[in-house]
Formats: structure tokens, C-alpha cells, sequence
């Protein structure tokens, strides 16, 4: 694997910034000029004329080798090592809405482990009428579900508040990802061990935690938990992988990705909020004046230009555009997607690929014809609450600027004449 | 017959157990959690004290534990290496731009530190701290902060006493009222929304960004103004160090199997040792090639004074000297920057000195 990235990476880096220097007008695609066979087309390649692989040469396939590049990549002086750590989702380089699996980012507070199905316990106790264990085999005797939710870190886009800092859509907007679990929903598991030990459920709480040395413990209210909340043990149809917390993850629709416990092994129904590390001290959002928010579950309306962008150039020249991006909101259903070339002083609506699905990835295409000047693109979502996605201008208006989570502000990539696009901060 | 009577009403009590409506109206998925599995995990604990475990703990004691297990990454004085958390300092930060946000400065319930701490610490080796050992290393981030005094002590009884300085620092989450009401369709402009429009800042400016293969590149610091975290860098000046005399050569054939349980073992090192393809010095120096390799041979590591020593005396990482080193590091070079305690099993030692050679071939 590093070997194909690289042999890939750098040539297509190569690549991308000598088509992007040769400057509009050449389109890179087009290697043979106007009138002058194609050699791919009139020469006979290997490919025609000799056999592929086989069936068997790859049981679980990975992407071509011409895909090496797209990855994750960490920002390594992020975080203290790479344990405790955090990477980022090629979105720069992916399309539709579903994240795949292999290139999911991942954060993990002591490491990914590697727990067995047949080792896995799943336990609720508390304020429930009978504390139960289930195992793996349990969990999938209960009626299931299959729905489609985004995961966003609440520190997505959080190096960005003090300014333009890191050049590229993987690594501003990255600590995303999109898939469709299969599981059980929790309520169906609250409801097996029987809630009528809590009493009244209107000020109860769920406390969840992981099997791994970090435990990474959040409480959740009642009213979330026996709302949409689920206890998924598949994506995108197949196993969570090991780094999204195989066998058993919780997955929390709409609320920051530190809540969706990995290697799920507890679920605590209690009194009272257990306000524990990753509740308190970190996942809290501090003011202008130095009072702190907590509790700020939910992930607000938010959108992205994924392409053009720093790491996905227009190697083309001018004529036809596809201007794309995604667009999110933890509060409900994206109803639209706005974009700007000029920085915010005019818009126009994007195009939705599909209509927009709550508290899943909606997918925007702007198809433009760009005639070679420079463009500073900005994309901003709408969602059915009738939210509209700020600036950070705004966003710093109201918030100060020692804010680090829940940075949805309004993005911009500075695209040039020569197509290259950079990550930069407008004013308002 | 009466002898039999009391497992009788056991046997009663526990069908009694299991016909519970609830249960009864499900699926009857899932069996009984026992007491003793619940007390095994059910280890939260609340602010009100709730979960909290009979014991008590000295500041005196505390600095110990603290400088033998929490050090190496919170610095001596809890002040945080590298970019480890600072547990102490930052009081009254909050406000200004980039606040030190530490268990003194912003932590808002003790509770949050002993459920952590018991839980989740030391980074690496966790749940190995007694209950007292925790409420002793608790007693000591409140000391280094100034909360309490250097004779305090810390239990189950006057924990709920403890004032943290951020205990009304915090509001529940208001963007309902302060956002929701401002980010609105209403407010959505579409045309000449401003006059002019000019670029204020740039990503390639402060060039933080890795590169695209994102691997080994060494990370530009990035700008303090723009970076969320900050760097520590501890000095130290070089001094005389003791001379010791090289071990003995000791070669020994390759066992994989043996390699491959001690890279099991090996994850107690992780947190600090990076071995393998593009390995970096982390808290610990890599550890690539360290088998027969001089003492303190890896270039760039800030390695211990007595380590320094005795790679100018010609010292060796052999199979005899890492044995003794991996049981008892601080017996071999009482300077060192390691705070592991040691691997108690013999055949732990073993599988890790062979983990070791696989790196080192």
C-alpha cells in the first residue's frame, strides 16, 4: 500500500501542478492535438490484446492502483502522537454521498483495538428494571434498521477560526463521514431491559461508553436516546471496520462524532449527566468573555466546495465547469445550497443531487461555464429548519474567536486563473 | 430436607427475577448482568459524587505517583511536555485570546478527574492505579494548580468539598436564542450583498499544510497566532553522567513466533516508541535497530544524562542489558526519561527483546 502511494502520489501531484502552471487553454485530457491521431486509439495496447486478472487475484478488492492517492492523511502536529490522533476523509477527491469505509477518518483517543465478535459484551445497567448483557449473536436477533447518517468530529474546520490555515478540502472539512448502518435502534435495547425503574424519562440520561483504555464516556438525554439513536454493527453493508469501532458502535444522528461511542461495551441509564472528560474539559465551547458552552450536541447547517479546490485544481482551462460540494445539517434535511464565485457578494443556487435526506451528506453541483478569471468560491447550505449557513464574520460575532468546535462557517477557495485554488479567509 | 430450602427460595427469588414484565413484554434477549460484572465497568462518577470509591490519597504521595507515571507526558510540575495536556496553570486565561485551559483554569467538576484518570490513565497502561493512588494523583493536580495546600489529603469524604475555580464557568448550549435567530432564510442575501471584497488571509502563508502524500514530512511550526495547540520545549543542558562499563555481547538465534507475541507486549510501549517504516521520536526514541545497538544511539532523541554516559562508555542494547532494562528501568539508569515501571513477567521481557530484534534486522 505505501509503496502504491508512492509511486502515485508525487507523479499525479507532478502532474496536477504542471497542468495547473501550463496556464487555461491546454486542456490536460486531451493529450493528442487537434488533427493528429490519438496513439491510445490507433495503436493497439496491451490491454486489448492480453488477458487481465483473474476472479481470485484480489478476494477483498482494494481501489486500482491509479487511485493510490486518495486517502487519508493526518496533520501530524495536531495532536501529541499519532495514538491519540486524528486524520482526515478525501473529500477533495470523492463523489455522491457515501463515504467508503477504507477511507473514513478516524479519531481515536487510546487507539483502534481489535475486538472479537464472540468477545464482545454489551451491557445496560442503571436506573433499568433488569441490568442485561448481550452478546453479538443478541444484538442480531433484534428487529433491525438501515439509515444513513453523516458523522462530523465538532472539530471539523476548528484550525480555521483564527484564520485560513490548512490548504485543502480534506483537511478543513475532512473529519467527515457518511454511511448506511445497519443495527438495532437503542430503544429497543432500553426497552429490553424495561425503563420503568427511571420513572419519569424527561430528565433521565443515557451514559455510553467504549471498551478501549479511553472508555470516552458521554452522556446523551433520555429524549435522544429514545429517539433516533441506534446500536449499528454494519456500514455501508458490510462490518464496521476495526477504526470505526468494530463489532458495535453507537451511532447518534446529527450530534458531534464524539458521542457515536466506539467498541460500544455500556449503556448506563442514570439521574444526572456524568459530565466526564470529553464533556467537560474537551467538546465545549468557550466565549469571548470566558464562559464556556456545554452541552452543544447538535452539528448546525454546513457546506463545502469540494471541487475546484486547493488539492483538486481545474486542469481543463476554460468551457465547461462542474462546481461541487457537499452540504449537511445535524438539525434536519438540506433544502438547498448556495454558491458564490465572487466571495459572497452575489449567489445562485446549486443544483441537489438528490433532495436533501435529514442529517445525511446531500450532494450539490453547480455546472458553470468559467471563462478563465479568477473565482472566490464559497458554497452555503440551507436546511428545512430555515437555518442558513454563516460566515465566520458572523459566527465570530456572536461566538469571540477561542471558539474550536462547531465551526460551520461559510468556506472559501481561492481559484485562480491558472486553476490552482487556495484555502483564504475574505473580508466581510 | 431444610437443608435444602435456602437454594430453593434462591432459585424463587431468581424466577422472580426473570418474569418482570418488561422482560416478559421483549424479545428475552440478553441474560442477567451480575453484581460483580456491573461493579467490574459501572465505574462512572458523577459530580455529586456519585461512583466514588472508598479511600484517600496524600499531595505528598501524589507527586510520586505523578512524577513516576504522569510526567513523562504532564511534565513534573503538571505543566505538560510537548503537546500533551497541561493539567496546571492558565488561571484566569479564559477570557484572553488562546486560554490555557487546564483542570485548575477550566475544569469545572473534581469528579471529571478521578473518573479519568482511574479509567483512562496513564496513557498506555490503564486501570493499573489503586483507588488511593488515583485520589493521590488527584490531591496532586490540585496542589500544582493551588487549590489545596502540600498537606492536603484527598478522600471520599471531603471530596465534594474541593472548590474548583470553573465551576460556574459554563452555560448550556444557547444557540437556540444567540444563532438560530440570526442565520435565517430572512437574513439570506442573494445580490450586491457587499461592495467590495478583499482576500484578508491565506492558507499558503503560514504553509502548515502536510503534504499530499502525507507521510514523512517533518511538520512546519505553524504560525503561534494561528495554532491551536503550542509546543513546549525542554532544555537541558548536558552534564557529566556515571560511566559504565560495555555488556557482553550476547547473540541469540530468531524466534518469529516469539517477535510476534512481544509486538502484543510491545503495546505497552506504543504510546511513546514508534517502530517500523517512517518511525519518528516521539516521547521515547525510535526504536528501529536498537538490538546491539549502542546505548542512547538514536541522533536527535534527548536522551537522559546516565543514557548519554554510557553510550560514550560503549554500552550496548544486548539481550542481558535490555532484560534488565525492561524489569526495572530506573535500576539500570536511575535518570532515565522512561517512566514505565518495568514488565513484571519474564516471558513478557523475552518476546519484547525478540520483538525488538525484528526491528532492528
Amino acid at each position: 500500500m505505501s509503496d502504491t502511494q508512492k509511486d502515485i502520489s508525487p507523479s499525479r501531484r507532478a502532474f496536477l501542478r504542471g497542468a495547473a502552471a501550463t496556464g487555461v487553454g491546454l486542456a490536460a485530457g486531451s493529450a493528442a492535438a487537434q488533427g493528429t491521431p490519438d496513439p491510445l486509439i490507433t495503436e493497439k495496447q496491451d490491454w486489448a490484446m492480453t488477458t487481465g486478472a483473474g476472479v481470485d487475484e484480489t478476494p477483498y478488492g482494494l481501489p486500482i492502483k491509479y487511485e493510490g492517492d486518495v486517502i487519508r492523511r493526518n496533520v501530524p502536529w495536531l495532536t501529541a502522537d499519532p495514538i491519540s490522533s486524528i486524520n482526515f476523509t478525501p473529500i477533495h477527491a470523492l463523489d455522491g454521498t457515501i463515504t467508503p469505509q477504507g477511507c473514513a477518518f478516524e479519531r481515536h483517543h487510546s487507539g483502534a483495538i481489535e475486538v472479537k465478535k464472540e468477545d464482545y459484551r454489551l451491557m445496560i445497567n442503571g436506573l433499568v428494571d433488569q441490568p442485561l448483557v448481550f452478546t453479538y449473536a443478541d444484538l442480531e436477533r433484534f428487529p433491525r434498521e438501515n439509515r444513513t447518517f453523516f458523522l462530523e468530529c465538532a472539530a471539523n474546520t476548528g484550525m480555521e477560526w483564527a484564520g485560513a490555515q490548512l490548504n485543502g478540502a480534506q483537511f478543513t472539512h475532512g473529519m467527515i463521514h457518511n454511511m448506511e448502518y445497519s443495527g438495532v435502534s437503542l430503544r429497543t435495547l432500553l426497552e429490553e431491559a424495561g425503563l420503568s425503574a427511571a420513572g419519569d424519562l424527561s430528565d433521565k440520561w443515557v451514559y455510553v461508553e467504549g471498551a478501549d483504555a479511553s472508555s470516552n464516556g458521554r452522556s446523551i438525554p433520555m429524549e435522544k436516546a429514545l429517539d433516533d439513536v441506534m446500536v449499528a454493527f454494519k456500514a455501508n453493508g458490510e462490518a464496521l471496520r476495526m477504526e470505526h469501532g468494530y463489532p458495535v458502535r453507537l451511532v447518534v444522528p446529527g450530534w458531534e462524532g464524539n458521542m457515536w461511542v466506539k467498541w460500544l461495551r455500556r449503556i448506563e441509564v442514570t439521574a444526572q449527566a456524568v459530565e466526564g472528560r470529553e464533556e467537560t474539559s474537551k467538546y465545549t465551547d468557550t466565549l469571548a468573555d470566558g464562559t464556556s458552552r456545554k452541552w452543544t450536541w447538535v452539528m448546525d447547517a454546513k457546506s463545502v466546495v469540494t471541487s475546484p479546490s486547493p488539492q483538486s485544481p481545474i486542469t481543463h482551462g476554460t468551457g465547461p465547469l462542474v462546481i461541487t460540494g457537499l452540504a449537511w445539517s445535524g438539525r434536519g434535511a438540506i433544502t438547498g445550497v448556495d454558491v458564490s464565485k465572487d466571495g459572497g457578494k452575489t449567489w445562485e443556487k446549486a443544483r441537489l443531487a438528490k433532495p436533501g435526506e435529514k442529517m445525511a451528506l446531500t450532494r450539490f453541483y453547480l455546472d458553470t461555464d468559467w471563462d478563465g478569471s479568477e473565482m472566490l468560491l464559497q458554497s452555503r447550505a440551507h436546511d428545512d429548519t430555515g437555518y442558513v449557513q454563516p460566515t465566520k464574520a458572523q459566527l465570530r460575532e456572536v461566538r469571540g474567536e477561542n471558539s474550536v468546535y462547531h465551526n460551520n462557517c461559510i468556506q472559501t477557495w481561492h481559484v485562480k486563473a491558472n486553476g490552482e485554488a487556495e484555502n483564504v479567509e475574505v473580508s466581510s | 430436607m431444610s437443608k435444602f430450602l435456602p437454594k430453593l427460595m434462591t432459585a424463587t427469588a431468581l424466577a422472580a427475577t426473570f418474569s418482570i414484565p418488561a422482560f416478559a413484554e421483549g424479545f428475552g434477549l440478553g441474560r442477567p448482568a451480575l453484581p460483580e460484572e456491573i461493579t467490574a465497568w459501572n465505574l462512572d462518577i458523577s459530580p455529586n459524587g456519585d461512583g466514588l470509591p472508598v479511600g484517600s490519597g496524600s499531595v505528598e504521595d501524589g507527586e510520586m505517583i505523578f512524577s513516576e507515571n504522569c510526567a513523562v507526558c504532564h511534565g513534573e510540575f503538571a505543566e505538560g511536555v510537548d503537546n500533551w495536556p497541561k493539567l496546571a496553570g492558565g488561571d484566569g486565561t479564559l477570557a484572553d485570546k488562546d486560554p490555557l485551559k487546564t483542570v485548575g483554569s477550566y475544569w469545572p467538576y473534581l469528579s471529571t478527574v478521578y473518573d479519568y484518570v482511574r479509567r483512562s490513565m496513564p496513557f498506555g497502561n490503564a486501570q493499573t492505579m489503586s483507588d488511593d493512588d488515583v485520589y493521590a494523583i488527584t490531591a496532586y493536580i490540585l496542589y500544582s494548580n493551588y487549590i489545596v495546600e502540600d498537606d492536603f489529603v484527598l478522600s471520599n469524604e471531603n471530596f465534594l468539598d474541593v472548590d474548583m475555580p470553573n465551576a460556574d464557568g459554563f452555560i448550556i448550549d444557547d444557540r437556540p436564542s444567540s444563532e438560530y435567530t440570526i442565520f435565517t432564510e430572512e437574513n439570506a442575501c442573494y445580490e450586491n450583498c457587499k461592495d467590495s471584497v478583499e482576500i484578508t488571509k491565506r492558507a499558503t502563508v503560514l504553509d502548515v499544510t502536510p503534504d499530499e502524500a502525507g507521510t514523512d514530512q517533518a511538520a512546519a511550526e505553524p504560525a503561534p497566532e494561528a495554532a491551536p495547540v503550542e509546543v513546549a520545549v525542554a532544555e537541558e543542558a548536558p552534564v557529566e553522567a556515571p560511566v559504565e562499563a560495555p555488556a557482553e555481547v550476547v547473540t541469540a538465534a530468531f524466534d518469529a513466533d516469539l517477535a510476534a507475541k512481544g509486538e502484543t507486549v510491545f503495546k505497552k510501549c506504543k504510546a511513546c516508541h514508534q517502530t517500523g517504516e517512517g518511525a519518528k521520536n516521539k516521547t521515547g526514541p525510535i526504536l528501529n535497530g536498537v538490538f546491539m545497538a549502542k546505548v542512547a544511539h538514536v541522533d536527535g532523541f534527548k536522551y537522559s544524562n546516565d543514557m548519554l554516559g554510557a553510550n560514550e562508555a560503549g554500552a550496548v542494547w544486548d539481550e542481558a542489558h535490555l532484560a534488565e532494562f525492561l524489569a526495572k528501568p530506573k535500576s539500570v539508569y536511575s535518570k532515565t526519561k522512561m517512566t514505565f515501571a518495568g514488565l513484571k513477567k519474564d516471558s513478557e521481557i523475552a518476546a519484547v527483546i525478540e520483538y525488538l530484534k525484528s526491528v532492528s534486522q
